[in-house]
């Protein structure tokens, strides 16, 4: 009772305290589990892993029976019984593997609707009150990153997909191990050269066409509405010609970076800029402020939110911008280019470790870029509670 | 010159008074955009110029002819594989492959936008719907909202295009068709702005509209028909316009790696290999055009159902 009573008091600040559910995806989870003990796990499967996941089927059951009456007791026991389930499933994957019959699909399923029974009750713990609620709430995507990863795992090696299609999860992560090199050089030639000398250029000359648009209002009205328009263009397609213009290597890649972040800087910061109130505006007039100084003082930072925001939006175009522009031709370096042969010679894993390259890097690049953000962007509504 | 003439002079903007119709247009958007326009194609000639010399002098020397200025100029406007065609060429172009072309002919670029365009509204439809039917789902259940949110918003900051000759190649080996391979692109594309923009119209009314629905003792299903997405309206254009410009980019990011003989992305491609400069142009032009047709249609959708709905102004 007492993990309950504090379970109570911690739980979430947020909204009103609503009754603890039952664990009621526990008796699907439950019937499939003992549905999935008399069958084969496999056609001509090993002993040794039908015991395994003999045991495993057993296990699932137990949440069921609904033993410990505290909610998070509870919680903590289904949390328990999905992890043991899944890792007896994966230790005896092997045998299974190509070969799985009926009960490994059912013990899959139950297992598989034990996590999100976790999940359901995970969540209903999360919020962002104490330090505890909060790690829980971090918990939750993390738990089903997890879970996906682990049932892609076993459905397609249980079910013995051709590598060729989509390699189960561990493949990849083998194959980006083992070729780090490869995959360093072509981060290196792609994002560290193409993407950062595309990505600060680009940005910095819309930033700056920005500052004179701003000054001359004819401007304004008329480059806007094309700037506006020319955002929602495939100017990917720019990419052939600008290989030809500036050749193979990466300022060919660094050009269409360029144009691609180009105007979404433009047009955020144009409409930044007139962000600050006209009470601020005129203030700086009645200060006797030069059009530099109130620039400076007021109505760039005002626009700081906006530009960031578009620099954010450029951190993922320039990325899809440098490996598109890559398929059109470069020297034999480069993530776009390692996509497109690997694709062309049916060698699938080493594109999905290429892929995840390009997913941590672009989501770090957005990171940083949001840290930033908030370091200067501190003062604004949303940054505060 | 506006400061001095009368506000209301007698007759004042009666009829067409070729002064008052100038001036009205430049106070507007129309003019300073035409003359952003018209700026924007001065350049282009001036750099089909630049950047075409050096071949013409290059050739004219070979040949031994001598040329005046404006001749010169006129030829660097009028070369077979010029580095930048100039804009009249690629009119003239893009008029030959579409409207003097039988439109199933290989070389039309009606025949190539088609293919182009088909993928992209199949793949436009099936990523809306989903997008809305996730949204729908993450609105009611804290579990779908607290585990699948956090990927749909960091899963936009990975460039997902990158994956696109991938998802072709491997459902074209699968016999699935090319239509359905790009739209599969398309929809991915297409799937994350809707369900960003539609779990934020769906939890976008009043708490106290809400309230209300409950002590009308609403069920989820009428409060979700009846309040929640007709308030998501103008979310759901947002996003769409959006959505309908990136399922191109999509389609045509899909007909690049694999050897696809059809479509807007290929004809990029195959200009590309051959060095039919003024080809990538007209198909990358005709693209462009596309995307504004596209928007401008969601836009003009979003205009009727937000003025039947007595939302717009």
């Amino acid at each position: 009772m007492n993990g309950a009573a504090a379970d109570m008091a911690t739980g979430s600040s947020t909204g009103p305290l609503t009754p603890a559910r039952a664990p009621v995806l526990a008796y699907p989870a439950a019937l499939l589990a003992f549905t999935a003990i008399p069958m084969p796990v496999a056609t001509g499967g090993s002993i040794v892993a039908g015991s395994s996941l003999l045991a495993a089927a057993l296990l699932l059951i137990i949440p069921a029976l609904g033993i410990p009456r505290p909610p998070a007791l509870r919680l903590v026991l289904v949390g328990a019984v999905t992890i043991a389930a899944f890792l007896l499933i994966l230790a005896n994957l092997s045998p299974v593997e190509g070969k799985a019959s009926l009960g490994y699909w059912l013990l899959l399923a139950s297992a598989g609707v034990m996590a999100v029974q976790m999940m359901r009750g995970l969540a209903h713990r999360a919020g962002s009150g104490s330090l505890r609620a909060r790690l829980i709430s971090l918990s939750v995507p993390v738990v089903f990153g997890l879970w996906l990863l682990i049932l892609w795992e076993c459905i397609v090696r249980g079910a013995g997909v051709p590598t060729v299609l989509l390699p189960p999860p561990s493949d990849i992560a083998v194959r980006f191990a083992s070729s780090l090199d490869i995959l360093w050089a072509d981060f290196r030639q792609t994002f560290l050269k193409a993407v950062i000398a595309g990505y600060v250029m680009g940005c910095g000359s819309g930033f700056l066409v920005a500052l004179l648009v701003d000054r001359v209002p004819f401007l304004r009205r008329g480059l806007l509405p094309v700037g506006n328009m020319v955002s929602a263009l495939p100017i990917i397609g720019i990419a052939p010609i600008m290989v030809m213009w500036f050749g193979f290597d990466w300022p060919s890649k660094a050009a269409v970076v360029v144009v691609m972040t180009f105007f979404p800087m433009l047009v955020n910061t144009v409409s930044g800029l007139s962000a600050a109130g006209g009470m601020e505006r005129d203030l700086m007039r009645t200060y006797a402020a030069t059009h530099a100084q109130s620039l400076v003082k007021l109505r760039l930072p005002a626009a700081l939110p906006f530009i960031f925001n578009a620099l954010k939006i450029n951190s993922t175009l320039a990325l899809i911008g440098a490996i598109v522009a890559e398929f059109f031709g470069t020297p034999i370096v480069g993530m776009g280019f390692r996509i497109s042969t690997e694709v062309g010679r049916m060698n699938i894993g080493m594109v999905w470790a290429e892929i995840t390259v390009a997913a941590i890097a672009g989501s770090l690049f957005y990171g940083i870029v949001a840290m930033i953000e908030r370091a200067f962007t501190f003062w604004h509504p949303s940054y505060r509670h | 010159m506006s400061s001095t003439a009368p506000i209301a002079e007698p007759g004042g903007g009666v009829g067409l008074s070729p002064r008052i119709f100038v001036q009205r247009i430049f106070a507007g958007k129309t003019g300073p955009v035409l003359t952003v326009l018209a700026a924007l194609v001065i350049l282009w000639y001036a750099g089909a110029v630049y950047l075409n010399a050096p071949q013409q002098i290059d050739r004219d020397r070979r040949a031994e002819i001598e040329r005046s200025v404006t001749d010169f100029m006129g030829a660097t406007w009028a070369q077979e594989r010029p580095v930048l065609p100039a804009p009249h060429q690629v009119a003239a172009e893009i008029w030959k492959t579409t409207f003097a072309m039988n439109p199933t002919s290989k070389r039309s670029l009606v025949y190539h936008g088609w293919v182009t365009l088909s993928s992209t509204l199949t793949g436009f439809g099936i990523g809306v719907l989903l997008g809305i039917v996730l949204a729908v789902g993450i609105v009611y259940s804290r579990t779908l909202d607290r585990s699948l949110m956090p990927w749909i918003i960091t899963s936009q900051t990975i460039p997902i295009l990158a994956i696109a000759p991938m998802i072709v190649v491997v459902l074209g080996s699968l016999d699935v068709a090319p239509i359905f391979a790009k739209g599969t692109v398309s929809a991915y594309l297409a799937f994350f702005p809707v369900a960003v923009g539609m779990v934020k119209g769906l939890r976008s009314p009043d708490p106290m509209l809400l309230d209300l629905m409950r002590t009308y003792s609403a069920s989820n299903w009428q409060t979700l028909v009846k309040l929640r997405l007709p308030s998501a309206m103008p979310f759901l254009f947002a996003s769409l316009k959006v959505a309908i410009a990136i399922s191109l980019v999509g389609a045509i990011v899909g007909e690049l790696p694999t050897g696809a003989r059809a479509g807007l992305g290929a004809r990029l491609l195959a200009g590309s290999y051959y060095g039919q400069t003024v080809q990538i142009w007209s198909a990358l032009l005709v693209a462009a055009f596309m995307a504004a047709i596209l928007v401008t249609i969601v836009g003009f959708a979003d205009r009727l159902v937000l003025k039947r709905m007595g939302i717009a102004e």
